[in-house]
């Protein structure tokens, strides 16, 4: 939490003022009751009327003092607040924007997602009730002891004991509680998986009829949940009466001695009434503290969370060293005989001890179209993310025209290789707005052209309001076809030098997923190709293609060249395309 | 003297609050602050309905109602037993009636601590074990919503009304429900005693009550507008947030980090002037009612030192009205603030109501169980729309042999997916029938029609749980051993045993930390494991590396023996094995055969064929 604090930067004036005011408010407060003992102890005493009106008009202004200064509190705390929570916001948004998939992969997009909305407000909260109630509670309770002493030094003897004995009940409380509350959370975090997986997974609940078992399941999270609520409630049903009891035995303390002194003329009535005044407000401040501190333990948890993302440093950017030449003269670099190069590439997650790539070799020509196939967890898919860069290759190096890709600015590197995913990623708004991600300054010329050669033109004039049709959240209203054309036509917009499609057509028919590698083939005829796909039928007309098993290349080469060498690959022929297939290779 | 711990300045309005919340890692992303809708459609009912939910705790409510009676009745006796301390003892210095008295007092505040105690732990149970029940019960509720609904509400949504809204309630119920109880008991009890004492200056000490219902009046009124408009900024704002973060890796791929970056900041920017404003609002009425409380103060200390100068009463009851003061403004501010907090709970009742209303899915009441199921399949003459008028199954009609296989081939989008979804049962027929041996599926129970067919569908889906309590999914009586039988027929025990705990290994969210292929085949475990008459298959394995596939392949062939199947294939070998091949267009069955017949017929499968096999065939 505290770290979070840096924060305020820039809100300080405001942060500062809020507790000013609010002293203001709390001295105006803690005048009345000792205005009213005059009021008491010289008005009444003397039958004075003058004084009673004259006391009644200070204590009226104290008042509207007080109110300007609970306004501004207010005022200023909810713009310090505010302006804290923004920036803090921002500065957990930009962290992530500068995340690579490595970072993305780790924290999962749930998770961040809870994180920039529900901790951020969490935190929020508290430093909103930060600078008001702890502020307002200790200035009232040192304020209050104040007074009081001011009002009776002997009678105060009896805050010198209560108080202590308050401080300590309420830290032993809040001591017992947080793990409690803590678990409660542990629990409802529970609670909530198992509905957010029910609501996911209705359809297979459904089919296996699985409802009773998740019922059971719930309930016993549920069950768990209402335990621990009330064991952790509990607690301060113990307390807040304890709390009570020791104030109410105070106040019955004063009466006892104050009311000896009285008899004895040692003090005045009204100074006994004021100092009662005081010792309840010094109490019910202290149960605040109490509360706060409670909700102050549970916030902690949204800052550790938002702490984590703030302080983790994405671990691929680009290189300190001067930024390289390479970018937009590709025809240089083109002469350099290799579009892409793996030299002894070996890749492994952090946290995984596994080796996901192991020693790949090898060389691919600008211009040419490679396929990629190999069993599931073969590697295809990270393969291809060492291109450009979205992975780093833990051993060996990944040249793009003959640069190593740590060297060639991330900008630049990613702006000449276009790469679509397994899912299709599409955004809220329109067609054209999610094709123009890619490009900002398209023409509708090159929108159309790129939406033609994803064989997505077609259903986009289809639609009423043809490129302005709205897309849904995530592309919700369109079908898993459809997703993967647009995302394909995004990436076509850019005109990327390298294309690598990772079985960015699973859910087009075959008919279609040929026009589409017969177009991009057509128009796009300089770039280096490379696709990875589940279906022979698409890659095998390829120039080369690379055949994958645990991580390691096993065959490299043209359809019939494998068909006759690879065994992998003889496999997949025929289970896909039948003996036929062996016919003419012999 | 039930301590202010709740002065009205503590509250900052709906958005902040103790107790319950969805908090770090649960709820969606609206959060607590989305779903506190102040507009309510008919908040009698819904209160009704909630208080439904109290009905069979009414005895112990009553109970609760008695302790709080009892214990204002001791703190206002033992308020104005201090001011007769003042008056009959300390003025004329009897110090034994002081001692007297003094103990009176301990004994009053320690039953009224211990009625304090009684009533907060029995309404804590009785909250939590409301909130519990309630939760249930949406929870049962929402399990039995037919597919349809889920395809229509987003799940955000759906998973705030489980959480913020049932939350809001929760508090409510727990905190608030007792300060609403004790609030209004203390209000009618001081007002009794006060006018007991001097009616004269009850009446004077509530001139400013009417100061604070307009105050709080008009401060709600701008408050509520400025909330609504700072929800609707959180709302897209969190929209937002979800959106991007989802499409994190395209924003990297594009490289639109800054166009990001500079898109939020207009949002957070708009969001942080609203949210100011509404803080003010909700804040202001703290101070405002410091002042109105001050003022009464005074008001009661002048008016009532006047009248005692003029001997019409005595310094014992002004002080014991200043106490009663303190302790009437405190509820009165406190129901003003509950108005809003309980409203809030209100709207989220009403969500949770709206969800328990909607039509669930259910079996005609004559309905029967499915049993000794032979797999003999019908559909006739089906139609089905998603949305009415938009037909995406016109006309069907198709029927299964027992043990046979059913290819459905087709372009992307003719319907492929719907026609089987139907098949399952997961959605009702619009027009037609579907009947599974000779019985119309209509008057079938749900429940056993699903329990005969088996399906794997497009997207796994797999639980936090064990890799085995996955698998057993399929049939809950499972043993052990006939759980990893089913792996090793869908061939995904070695992987299984290469995972670090093997079958008790956990999976992470939907099986994460597996690969899509691994994933996959723990889905087909589970429906070999579920032995059903009927199998369904949706694209099942198109994403299956090719080797591994042809190892499921033999499963599902050897699963397939004896048993109905519809499968949505792209592989010929599948379509070759196929008894009969429908081929669907455009939400119609176009052509129906063998492969050698409808290849002869030259017609829409045959240049089905020729684009996707023949291709690969011909050099």
């Amino acid at each position: 939490m505290i770290k979070l604090l840096r924060f305020m930067k820039g809100s300080y004036g405001f942060a500062i003022a809020a507790p000013l005011f609010m002293l203001l408010e709390v001295i105006m407060d803690l005048m009345q009751p000792t205005l009213m003992s005059n009021i008491v102890d010289v008005g009444i005493a003397q039958g004075d009327l003058p004084y009673i009106w004259a006391t009644g008009g200070r204590m009226l202004l104290m008042a509207f003092i007080g109110v300007v200064g609970g306004l501004g509190c207010v005022a200023c705390s909810a713009q310090a607040a505010v302006s804290f929570s923004s920036r803090l916001r921002q500065a957990v948004f930009n962290q992530i924007q500068g995340f690579s998939f490595v970072e993305l992969d780790r924290f999962k997009t749930a998770s961040l997602i809870t994180r920039l909305t529900g901790d951020v407000t969490q935190i929020q909260s508290i430093v909103l009730m930060g600078l008001r109630i702890m502020v307002r509670s200790p200035l009232i309770c040192i304020g209050g002891v104040v007074m009081a002493y001011w009002l009776s030094p002997r009678l105060s003897l009896i805050l010198m004991i209560g108080l202590p004995f308050m401080l300590l009940m309420a830290a032993y409380f809040i001591w017992k509680t947080m793990p409690l509350f803590l678990a409660m959370q542990i629990k409802m975090d529970r609670v909530n998986a198992v509905m957010r997986e029910n609501l996911l997974g209705i359809k297979v609940i459904k089919s296996f009829v699985g409802q009773k078992k998740e019922q059971q399941r719930f309930g016993k999270a549920n069950q768990e949940l209402m335990d621990r609520s009330v064991q952790a409630m509990q607690i301060m049903t113990v307390l807040f009466p304890l709390v009570n009891l020791v104030m109410n035995l105070s106040v019955v303390a004063v009466l006892w001695f104050g009311g000896r002194m009285v008899v004895s003329g040692g003090l005045e009535i009204g100074k006994i009434m004021a100092f009662i005044n005081y010792l309840i407000q010094i109490m019910s401040s202290l149960m605040m503290v109490v509360m706060m501190s409670i909700s102050l333990t549970r916030s902690q948890v949204s800052a550790e969370r938002l702490n984590e993302v703030l302080e983790t440093e994405t671990s691929i950017r680009d290189m300190d060293t001067a930024p390289s030449l390479w970018a937009e003269d590709n025809e240089t670099t083109r002469s350099k005989g290799s579009a892409i190069e793996f030299r002894d590439v070996s890749f492994k997650h952090h946290n995984s001890g596994e080796w996901v790539l192991k020693h790949i070799d090898l060389k691919i020509l600008p211009g040419q179209t490679i396929g990629i196939i190999g069993t599931t967890g073969s590697g295809k898919s990270t393969l291809v993310s060492l291109i450009p860069r979205l992975y780093e290759a833990t051993r060996g190096q990944v040249l793009v025209d003959g640069m190593d890709v740590r060297e060639i600015p991330l900008k630049a590197l990613r702006g000449h290789i276009g790469m679509v995913l397994q899912e299709s990623i599409l955004f809220s708004g329109t067609i054209e707005d999610n094709l123009r991600f890619s490009k900002e300054t398209a023409t509708a010329a090159e929108l159309k052209e790129a939406a033609e050669a994803a064989e997505a033109w077609n259903f986009i004039e289809d639609k009423t309001d043809g490129l302005n049709a709205e897309v849904a959240q995530r592309g919700r209203n369109f079908s898993g076809g459809q997703k993967q054309r647009l995302s394909i036509a995004r990436t076509l917009l850019r005109k990327p030098r390298i294309l690598i499609l990772d079985d960015a057509t699973s859910a087009v028919d075959m008919l279609t997923e040929a026009k589409i590698r017969e177009a991009i083939r057509q128009r796009m005829g300089q770039c280096t190709l490379l696709l990875i796909a589940q279906r022979i039928a698409a890659i095998k007309d390829a120039d080369k293609i690379l055949v994958m098993d645990e991580g390691c290349v096993t065959g490299f080469g043209t359809h019939r060249e494998l068909l006759k060498t690879n065994e992998i690959y003889r496999h997949i022929a025929v289970s896909q395309l039948g003996e036929e297939v062996l016919a003419d290779v012999g | 003297m039930w301590a202010d711990k709740s002065k009205a300045e503590v509250k900052t309005g709906p958005p902040t609050g103790f107790g319950p919340r969805g908090g770090p890692g649960g709820g969606g992303p609206g959060h607590g602050m989305l779903t506190a809708k102040v507009k309510l459609k008919d908040s009698p009912k819904t209160m009704k309905r909630l208080l439904g939910y109290l009905e069979d705790k009414r005895r112990l409510l009553f109970f609760v109602i008695l302790i709080s009676v009892f214990s204002t009745a001791m703190t206002i006796l033992g308020t104005r037993l201090n001011g007769l301390v003042v008056d009959r003892y300390v003025v004329q210095g009897d110090v034994r009636g002081l001692a007297m008295i003094c103990i009176l007092l301990t004994g009053m505040y320690l039953a009224s601590a211990l009625g304090i105690f009684v009533q907060s732990r029995i309404m804590i149970h009785v909250s939590q074990n409301t909130t519990a029940l309630l939760r249930q019960d949406l929870f049962v509720k929402q399990q039995r919503l037919p597919i349809k609904y889920f395809d229509t509400h987003a799940s955000g949504d759906l998973m705030s009304r489980l959480t913020n809204d049932i939350d809001n309630i929760s508090m409510a119920l727990s905190q608030n429900l007792t300060q609403f109880f004790n609030g209004i008991i203390n209000v009618a009890g001081i007002l009794v005693a006060m006018l007991l004492l001097s009616p004269y200056l009850t009446v004077i000490s509530l001139v400013t009550l009417p100061f604070m219902f307009i105050l709080t009046m008009i401060l709600s009124r701008f408050t509520r507008k400025i909330y609504g408009q700072q929800q609707k900024q959180m709302g897209a704002l969190n929209g937002y947030v979800e959106e991007m973060l989802s499409g994190q890796k395209a924003v990297l791929l594009f490289g639109r980090e800054e166009t990001a970056k500079a898109d939020f900041a207009v949002y957070n920017e708009q969001l942080k002037k609203s949210a100011v404003w509404t803080f003010i609002g909700t804040g202001s009425l703290g101070p405002f009612m410091n002042l109105i409380n001050n003022l009464t103060y005074l008001i009661v200390a002048v008016a009532g030192g006047y009248f005692v100068v003029q001997g019409r009463t005595t310094a014992g009851v002004v002080f014991s009205f200043l106490l009663f003061m303190r302790n009437f403004a405190r509820p009165i501010n406190e129901l003003s603030n509950l108005f809003t907090t309980i409203q809030g709970a209100l709207a989220g009742a009403e969500r949770v109501f709206e969800v328990m209303d909607e039509r669930a899915e259910q079996d005609r009441p004559d309905a029967v169980e499915l049993t000794g199921v032979q797999g003999h399949v019908r559909l006739d003459d089906a139609c089905f729309a998603y949305e009415p008028g938009k037909p995406i199954i016109c006309h069907a009609s198709l029927e299964a042999h027992p043990g046979t296989m059913t290819a459905i081939v087709g372009p992307t989008g003719a319907g492929k997916t719907t026609l089987i979804s139907l098949l399952a049962k997961f959605y009702d027929l619009d027009e037609g029938h579907i009947s599974i041996d000779g019985k119309d599926v209509a008057s079938l129970t749900r429940d056993s029609i699903r329990k005969a067919i088996g399906i794997v569908l497009q997207d796994t889906f797999l639980f936090s749980e064990s890799v085995k309590d996955n698998i057993r999914y399929g049939r809950l009586d499972a043993t052990d051993e006939e759980i990893i039988e089913a792996a090793k027929m869908a061939n995904a025990h070695s992987f299984i045993e290469r995972l670090e705990q093997g079958y008790d290994t956990i999976l992470s969210d939907n099986g994460e930390n597996l690969s899509q292929g691994q994933r996959q085949l723990l889905s087909i475990a589970r429906v070999i494991l579920a032995k059903p008459a009927i199998l369904v298959l949706d694209e099942a394995t198109s994403s299956v590396d090719t080797r591994t596939e042809l190892k499921i392949q033999e499963a599902l062939l050897k699963l397939m023996e004896g048993r109905t199947s519809f499968v949505i294939a792209h592989r010929l070998s599948t379509i070759r094995n196929a008894d009969q091949i429908l081929v669907v267009h455009d939400g119609r069955i176009v052509e129906r055969g063998s492969h050698q017949a409808l290849l002869q017929r030259n017609g829409f499968y045959a240049d089905l064929y020729n684009s996707q096999f023949r291709t690969g065939l011909v050099e």
